[in-house]
């Protein structure tokens, strides 16, 4: 059997073995529930997935989706306080949350006879959220802590706030998920409460079950549970394009460190139509090509063959509601300049646009997204994520297996073509991190007490 | 992606389990020595293997500071016939993924690859030579020197990395356990390729390998899988085990200046063994500290009531010599002392009184519950099995743990809390420190 998978998975044939069935269902109110069985050990995962992200926030409301999602674990009236997560930990589960720039999505991982209770805890803080303002007041401060620790006090964060930016004008990826520290200062419980009752409804949600169960009894379950949940009507979504770019645009940032980095981005597709597109999976099988491996384009040539850089990467996801952004990312090596090491960069990308790639680099890449396809079986809450992230950017869940075919069906000519059409100077961002001294003194030379209160 | 509310990597190094009746852990010892730890499992087409060797940092001489990590790093750049090149590219050809293990206690590498024949072959075949055959090549040695140099230089301005340092040297002084693994800008500087010829010699031997295979490979390939790897070592005992961990004599407390708008906080001692008696009352006892996220303490008295912080935990890391205890928080510079206050109050109260019965059983009810959870997937067994082999715990260390767990007392947590942890006696480190509320961080 298990010879017969990788087959199935190498020649990309719509079968699936009878422990990984995925089916579907939507509830009479628009909840769309989504059930795929892996019956290798007696867990399941919950996940359910509202389409309500940053790109849906308003100027001077940033971050309300993600404040929303910490509320999220602030009680209901049946069930008050932290409640939820004492119940869900006390059934030998784990339970988060993720928000993102195109959607919120709360989780629960539990012994599989366990689903029932992340059924009617989630579906009660679906529909009757506290929101106490007592409440509010106490979370916005650790979400502004959270901001501090992940984005104030880490240099490469605040680059890529400002990058994107900077990049983006018009269109909300403009804004940081966590929001800017102003909006956050102002944000009130009110804020909350109007997001909470503008998205936060079945038809506006995905529920993903990864497990070992049986689908007739999730869909059951899910209709005792999300069923007696009215529909909601949405808010029409005002599509906000980002205008062509005019020019490479730059941005600079100073941070405490001790090695600059360099951010270059550029503007690149979305997935729109995942059985006729070629340019994203011709980028993303080049962002192989440059960085999938140790052997890849750019840390052979800037990081061990030039030495012009102490790492490089490269970023491109086109599972998005929004534009897609192509990201190399390199830290200079010492006594190198940033100049230096984006010409290095241009340089790998125009030799690729004047020569393309070959045969066995492309073999190479496809290689590891086949066996990186196996491999994302093994993690029951992957499946569930790729599933979740899939279909609430907008594509059916009958066609998540297209990414993969759409690839393997990439020619070198549709690589070098994608590089020639998308990697154009003026739709270049170039951010750079300029790093700054962590003060005129030598830092270990005199820890101080604690109680002195001296420092600085 | 914010993945949010709580910092699970703390949990994670907890080991528990509950009732499991079908992991069947199959083990055996090489001729040359090397322990195999093994589970035959064909639910999917792949394999996952991980060899480990007692070479972290702690086994650095302390003048040589660093050259564990980087013998480990370089192995892989290459070696027998292959350079670094050809290494990746072969991997990559087969879609394998290698992986390094790098800690203060232990180094290897693992592989994860189809378990189809022609594309295993292939990967194991890298796999044993990157093992048993690595050349160091003088420029490649030369190169990363200079890369960590860098990276080093970089990491010692940031605070996490800052504060965590100086925290293991002050709980650690002078001991193994507080050396500092990434080594030091001068002692980096004088490595030598005969330094990393010699560390490997000296460190990577069968008799010291301990081996963990799991999927999809029958019990004849696994053993010649091990038998090929192992008769490639070096031979020779395994290094002489590390001194045992003396208690601090007193405690201490320092601030490292930094202009970051938080604090970072790490407040412990050296705690547990991995096969400390009192292992189980002090798993489920700093569960109800701060091990439990939102059920514990830690997190109700600093976040949830005053927030003061986004993530704030306490974990014990279980060791071959007595691991650190430490309780972690970053919070807003003008809140700095009041959120030490509040964590030193809770510990303190906590010491008391104990775990009530109600906090006791949900913490033996999530722990024992939630054993299917640890072992549902392919990597989180190999991850068990490889830790079980490196700390030789006995094969049925899973099956008995459940048992055990349920089993601890109250009277039994208290006991042990307060024998093992010392306020008096901790350090603490400030990455940052207490600045006037005036002082606006933006």
């Amino acid at each position: 059997m298990k010879r017969y998978l990788l087959v199935f998975l190498l020649f990309g044939l719509a079968v699936q073995p009878a422990w990984a069935e995925t089916v579907e269902h939507t509830l009479a109110n628009g909840l769309k529930v989504i059930v795929k069985t892996d019956r290798r050990a007696p867990v399941v995962v919950s996940q359910i997935w509202y389409k309500a992200g940053s790109i849906d926030e308003t100027t001077g409301t940033t971050g309300v989706a993600h404040a929303t999602e910490h509320m999220m674990f602030k009680g209901t009236k049946k069930v008050p306080g932290a409640e939820f997560s004492r119940l869900i930990a006390a059934a030998g589960g784990r339970e988060n949350a993720f928000t993102a720039s195109d959607h919120t999505a709360y989780f629960q991982t539990l012994p599989v006879d366990k689903l029932g209770l992340a059924f009617r805890l989630e579906a009660d803080r679906m529909a009757h959220l506290s929101l106490k303002a007592s409440d509010f007041a106490k979370e916005i401060q650790v979400v502004m802590e959270e901001r501090r620790m992940r984005t104030e006090d880490n240099p490469g964060a605040k680059l890529y706030e400002a990058l994107m930016a900077t990049a983006y004008e018009e269109h909300p990826y403009h804004n940081p998920v966590i929001g800017w520290m102003g909006d956050l200062k102002n944000m009130t419980v009110d804020d909350v409460r109007h997001w909470y009752h503008t998205w936060y409804a079945p038809d506006n949600a995905t529920l993903v079950v990864v497990g070992d169960v049986e689908p007739k009894k999730v869909f059951a379950l899910a209709q005792k549970y999300f069923g007696p949940i009215p529909a909601h009507k949405l808010p029409v979504r005002k599509a906000v394009a980002e205008p062509e770019q005019p020019g490479e645009k730059q941005v600079v940032v100073k941070a405490p460190a001790k090695l600059p980095e360099v951010l270059m981005a550029w503007k690149a597709p979305r997935l729109v139509d995942p059985v006729k597109d070629v340019d994203p999976y011709a980028l993303e099988v080049l962002s192989g090509i440059l960085d999938g491996n140790d052997s890849a384009r750019l840390p052979r040539a800037l990081v061990k063959e030039q030495q012009v850089a102490i790492d490089v990467g490269t970023d491109y996801d086109p599972v998005l509601r929004g534009p897609g952004t192509f990201l190399i990312e390199a830290t200079p090596n010492q006594g190198k300049t940033v100049a230096e090491v984006e010409a290095a960069i241009q340089d790998q990308i125009k030799r690729i646009q004047d020569k393309g790639v070959d045969a066995q680099e492309l073999a190479r890449v496809k290689a590891q997204v086949i066996a990186g396809h196996v491999f994302q079986q093994d993690s029951l809450f992957y499946q569930a994520m790729r599933l979740g992230d899939w279909v609430t950017a907008g594509y059916r869940w009958q066609d998540i297996d297209r990414r993969l075919a759409g690839i393997k069906a990439v020619t070198a000519a549709q690589v070098q073509a994608a590089a020639k059409k998308y990697f154009v100077d003026d739709h270049l961002t170039i951010g750079t991190l300029d790093p700054q001294p962590l003060s005129k003194k030598q830092r270990y030379s005199n820890p101080t007490s604690l109680g002195g209160g001296n420092v600085r | 992606m914010y993945a949010d509310r709580l910092i699970l990597l703390v949990l994670s190094f907890f080991v528990a389990a509950n009732a499991w009746a079908g992991l069947d852990i199959q083990h055996w010892t090489t001729p040359q020595g090397a322990r195999v730890y093994f589970v035959e499992n064909h639910d999917l087409p792949m394999l996952d293997v991980s060899a480990t060797f007692a070479a972290g940092s702690a086994y650095d001489n302390p003048d040589k500071e660093g050259l564990a990590g980087l013998t480990q790093g370089v192995m892989r750049m290459g070696a027998g016939d292959l350079n670094e090149q050809q290494i990746a590219e072969k991997l990559a050809d087969v879609g394998a993924r290698m992986g390094g293990v790098f800690s203060t206690e232990q180094a290897g590498y693992n592989l994860r690859t189809l378990s189809s024949p022609a594309e295993r072959d292939k990967a194991i075949a890298v796999f044993s030579q990157v093992l048993t055959q690595p050349t160091f090549p003088e420029a490649v040695v030369e190169r990363e020197k200079a890369r960590s140099i860098a990276g080093l230089k970089e990491a010692e301005t940031q605070p996490g990395y800052i504060g965590e340092r100086a925290f293991m040297a002050a709980i650690y002084p002078g001991e193994p356990y507080g050396q500092p693994g990434d080594g030091t800008v001068a002692s980096l500087g004088k490595l030598t390729r005969a330094d990393l010829v010699g560390f490997y010699d000296g460190h990577y031997r069968a008799a010291d390998m301990a081996l963990a295979i799991m999927g999809d490979i029958d019990r004849a390939g696994a053993e010649k899988l091990a038998e090929t790897i192992a008769a490639a070592l070096p031979p020779g005992p395994a290094p002489a085990p590390l001194p045992p961990v003396a208690p601090l004599a007193k405690g201490s407390q320092q601030v490292l200046p930094h202009p970051a708008s938080q604090s970072s906080i790490f407040i412990g001692q050296p705690g547990m063994t991995r096969d400390d008696p009192d292992y189980f009352p002090l798993l489920v006892g700093n569960y109800v500290l701060g091990g439990g996220g939102f059920d514990s303490r830690l997190m109700k008295e600093v976040r949830q009531k005053r927030g003061l912080s986004y993530s704030v935990s306490s974990y014990f890391m279980p060791m071959r010599q007595r691991g650190p205890f430490l309780i972690g928080l970053q919070t807003r510079r003008d809140a700095t002392d009041e959120a030490l206050k509040v964590v030193r109050d809770t510990l303190a109260k906590y010491l008391a009184e104990g775990p009530t019965e109600a906090e006791l059983k949900q913490a033996k009810d999530h722990i024992v519950g939630g054993f299917p959870l640890r072992l549902d997937s392919n990597s989180k067994i190999l991850g068990y099995l490889a830790m079980m082999d490196f700390y030789n715990l006995p094969p049925d260390w899973l099956d008995t743990y459940p048992k055990k767990v349920a089993a601890v007392t109250r009277a039994q947590v208290i006991q042990a809390m307060r024998a093992r942890l010392k306020p008096a006696d901790m350090a603490t480190v400030v990455v940052g420190g207490q600045r006037g509320a005036d002082a606006t961080d933006e």
